[in-house]
């Protein structure tokens, strides 16, 4: 499917640039050429197509469908699944956050949300795809999904509204089911799709820069790096690689798109892919810049208990798809 | 009339605001901006996404920024 990216990359570097196929530095700029072609292309299609589906669920929708519905336990499940057609921003986490409240939304179920709205969405999907395919992809997001899921129902047996800041308990007194259904303005397919086209391009310009550096690094990495270097200090056999890894990853900032291209290297020359997964979801999934965000809506205390049961989550999914691959 | 726009400081936010304030100086259009850090105000205008933009009291767009051309037709239609 990709063979004619292959074959550009092929022709640039041994022919426009006369490289040998053998030196180091072809090798790493056919690398560079073959994956930026390829990961651009199928993210700006994925980008477009999650933008197509968001379009028809928009946030409000979202919180009207989760407020006005009794679920019987499917509502962790749900308010994952929307996660993760809406696109995150992190400083949007707030007024979401108390959108969900003050809809009479139980906290774990907001929770459920916020874990996988970052976790799993049209960055991450685009960006797996291109760097480490279907298969991988699919289990990503189930278990991004799951994660979100298993989190926010834990979450919600801890009780935790007592540690919300005082004016967001005043909030949650007043908070109210809604009953009416959300009317969404009507407009034509034609309509939406250039709002769509547009929003996909300047998604994909904000992240160009910090792709293109995670490329070339990984490109470098790539060529430079022999086989199995990593797979001596960070082993399958060696049990602390996982924790430690997430724990590293928790405080990163939540940039996917320049850490991923580097984390495919890392799988390809030996880091077991749980281990490779779990950093990836410390790092896109919790950062320090979010939590300072929360801090708006919540003590440190359940800012700790939220933090610490997803990192916790996301360390026993290491271990697990280090079991199985 | 009177533009606003919600957000909490965010890159995004301070985007939609300065683009708003160049199509408003560019087109000598006569418009109070203001932008809206205070989440509870936020909230009050039951937006969940940011930035959004806010003329005369109607919100307009959520979450997105808009191009040149969309902002200065929401704008125009309004005045």
């Amino acid at each position: 499917m990709f063979d004619w990216i292959q074959n550009i990359a092929d022709y640039l570097v041994y022919d426009v640039f006369s490289l040998s196929s053998k030196s180091h530095l072809a090798e790493a700029l056919n690398f560079f050429i073959y994956d930026s072609v390829k990961i651009l292309l199928l993210l700006f299609v994925i980008i477009f197509f999650m933008g197509i589906i968001n379009s028809y669920f928009p946030i409000e929708r979202v919180k009207n469908y989760l407020s006005r519905n009794k679920l019987f336990g499917l509502e962790y499940l749900m308010a994952s699944l929307f996660g993760t057609v809406t696109p995150f921003c992190s400083c949007s986490s707030v007024p979401l956050f108390i959108g969900f409240v003050s809809g009479g939304i139980p906290l774990g179920v907001t929770f459920a949300f916020l874990v996988t709205s970052p976790l799993v969405n049209e960055v991450a999907v685009g960006l797996f795809l291109g760097l480490f395919g279907a298969k991988i992809t699919i289990i990503y997001v189930i278990s991004g999904v799951l994660l979100g899921t298993v989190s926010g129902f834990i979450l919600q047996r801890f009780k935790l509204e007592r540690y919300l800041t005082s004016w967001v308990k005043e909030i949650l007194k007043n908070a109210e089911r809604e009953q009416e259904e959300f009317i969404a303005e009507h407009q034509k397919f034609s309509k939406r799709l250039p709002v769509i086209w547009h929003e996909a391009l300047t998604i994909i310009k904000g992240i160009l820069p910090y792709l293109l550096l995670g490329i070339a690094i990984g490109g470098l990495m790539h060529g430079y790096v022999p086989e199995g270097f990593f797979e001596k200090y960070m082993g399958k056999d060696n049990w602390f690689a996982v924790p430690v890894s997430t724990i590293l990853a928790v405080p990163m900032y939540s940039n996917a798109s320049g850490i991923l291209p580097v984390v495919q290297v890392l799988v390809a020359k030996g880091i077991p892919l749980g281990t490779a997964i779990a950093f990836m979801m410390g790092v896109v999934g919790l950062s320090l810049p979010e939590a300072m965000l929360l801090k708006k809506v919540m003590t440190w205390k359940l800012i700790s208990i939220f933090f610490g049961t997803v990192t916790i989550c996301i360390i026993i999914s290491g271990y697990l798809f280090n079991l199985i691959f | 009339m009177e533009i606003k726009i919600l957000g909490t400081g965010c890159p995004n936010c301070l985007a939609l605001e300065k683009k708003v304030r160049n199509i408003v100086n560019e087109h000598s259009i006569d418009a109070k901006i203001t932008m809206v850090k205070d989440i509870l105000q936020i909230m009050s205008y039951n937006v969940m996404s940011t930035p959004a933009l806010v003329i005369n009291e109607e919100v307009v767009v959520r979450g997105r920024i808009p191009k040149d051309s969309e902002l200065l037709a929401l704008i125009s239609a309004n005045n």
